[in-house]
């Protein structure tokens, strides 16, 4: 393969959707989420709390531009005009540069509102693995943060690693979950820091590991990594896990399999969560704003 | 509510806990903190309500074990100026 080094391993797949069912010059509140993370730009648009419209893209280099472009492919083809919106919600890394926001809302409030109308009121915890960090959060049936555990320090166990990973042994980001359930479970690699993982990974190559326990070896510390973060918060039923790892089977599986719970099956991308809490924050705040009027 | 700043590496946890529930945004743990590792604003895991909380500044998150070593007890137990100042009893720390 002549232009492996040019093929874009870590690239996931962007989309975009509308919903088919619902006609926004019926809505009353139209609101939106827009979630600026490290990685990924989402924008939702829902109409009267439903999902109406949305858009995942890479972020780009400069905030601002990749919230408003993720908000002009989400409203693509909609009909919908970006000032029909009352009340759109910045959120993540870049929430105070969402440029039509009114309001920048923390991505852990978010996140676990999110988590609530996708996975239901039973969630009480739920883990973010976003691009950057991961955060364990805790909360009621209302998807009101009751707790929360931030994972400050660094980049290591999150979407962004992994991109970094599925780089270095050329795998597709979208088979590496699934390429790395191994029969028989290696020992996960010692750190989870990208920059270590990394050279551990070329050592572990060289000493005849396959990519695939290689993987398994790198998954597995990941998970166990976030599980530590996950009892100390404490974990409560239901569980489950927001953002881009969620979709890599790899760590989830061995997540669930520390902590002996199952998280749900996602039937909307994971990765809507913060930009899902945000378009519904924004309705809550238009109807407490009419209330006081 | 209860918020967890911090980190955990190589040498330990480094946490710092505000239970938004006790705190009732008095600012004397601010005044008390010799490093503005704290600061009251609007608390923002409940974008509904309008109270004020104590919370951990963004700045620094990443390193409380460094901005809060000038108040790590070396030899005898001693309580942390945040800690002492807060009346109902919010902060807590994980060393
Ligand atoms: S331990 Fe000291 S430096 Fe740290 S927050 Fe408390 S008063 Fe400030
Ligand atoms: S001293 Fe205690 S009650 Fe007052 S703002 Fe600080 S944490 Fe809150």
């Amino acid at each position: 393969m002549a232009n492996s080094e040019s093929k874009e391993y870590w690239r996931w797949t962007e989309s975009r959707w509308t919903n088919p069912d619902l006609d926004w010059k019926d809505g009353d509140i139209i609101s939106a989420g827009v979630d600026v993370g490290s990685v990924s730009t989402q924008s939702v648009v829902m109409v009267d709390g439903e999902l109406f419209c949305y858009a995942n893209m890479r972020t780009g280099s400069d905030s601002p531009d990749s919230a408003n472009n993720s908000m002009n492919w989400a409203l693509d083809g909609t009909g919908l005009p970006l000032d029909k919106i009352e009340y759109a919600v910045g959120t993540g890394y870049g929430r105070v540069n969402v440029p039509f926001a009114k309001r920048a809302l923390t991505e852990i409030a978010c996140h676990a509102r999110g988590a609530n109308f996708m996975y239901g009121p039973s969630i009480r915890t739920v883990l973010d693995m976003g691009g950057q960090d991961c955060k364990a959060i805790r909360c009621d049936h209302r998807g009101k943060v009751t707790a929360f555990l931030m994972n400050d320090k660094c980049a290591a166990g999150t979407g962004r690693g992994m991109e970094v990973f599925a780089d270095l042994l050329q795998i597709h980001i979208n088979d590496v979950g699934r390429m790395s359930l191994v029969d028989v479970e290696p020992e996960p690699v010692s750190s989870t820091c990208v920059v270590f993982a990394k050279s551990e990974a070329v050592a572990l190559l060289r000493k005849g590991w396959s990519k695939e326990k290689v993987l398994a070896a790198y998954c597995g510390a990941m998970a166990h990594r976030v599980v530590t973060l996950l009892e100390r918060l404490g974990v409560e039923n239901d569980f489950a896990i927001t953002g881009g790892i969620a979709k890599n089977i790899g760590v989830v599986s061995r997540i669930e399999k520390e902590l002996k719970v199952t998280a749900p099956e996602p039937s909307i991308d994971p990765q809507l969560a913060g930009a899902i809490g945000g378009a519904l924050f924004g309705k809550a705040l238009v109807e407490k704003a009419r209330k006081k009027a | 509510m209860k918020a967890n700043y911090g980190y955990k590496d190589g040498s330990g946890e480094y946490y710092i806990t505000i239970d938004t529930e006790l705190c009732n945004g008095c600012t004397k743990c601010v005044e008390a903190c010799p490093e503005n590792v704290l600061e009251v604003v609007e608390n923002e895991m409940d974008p509904l309500a309008e109270d004020l909380v104590a919370r951990v500044s963004d700045e620094h998150r990443k390193k409380i074990k460094y901005s809060c070593a000038p108040c790590k007890p070396t030899t005898e137990p001693r309580t942390l100026p945040c800690v002492q100042s807060c009346e109902p009893g919010a902060i807590s720390h994980s060393w």
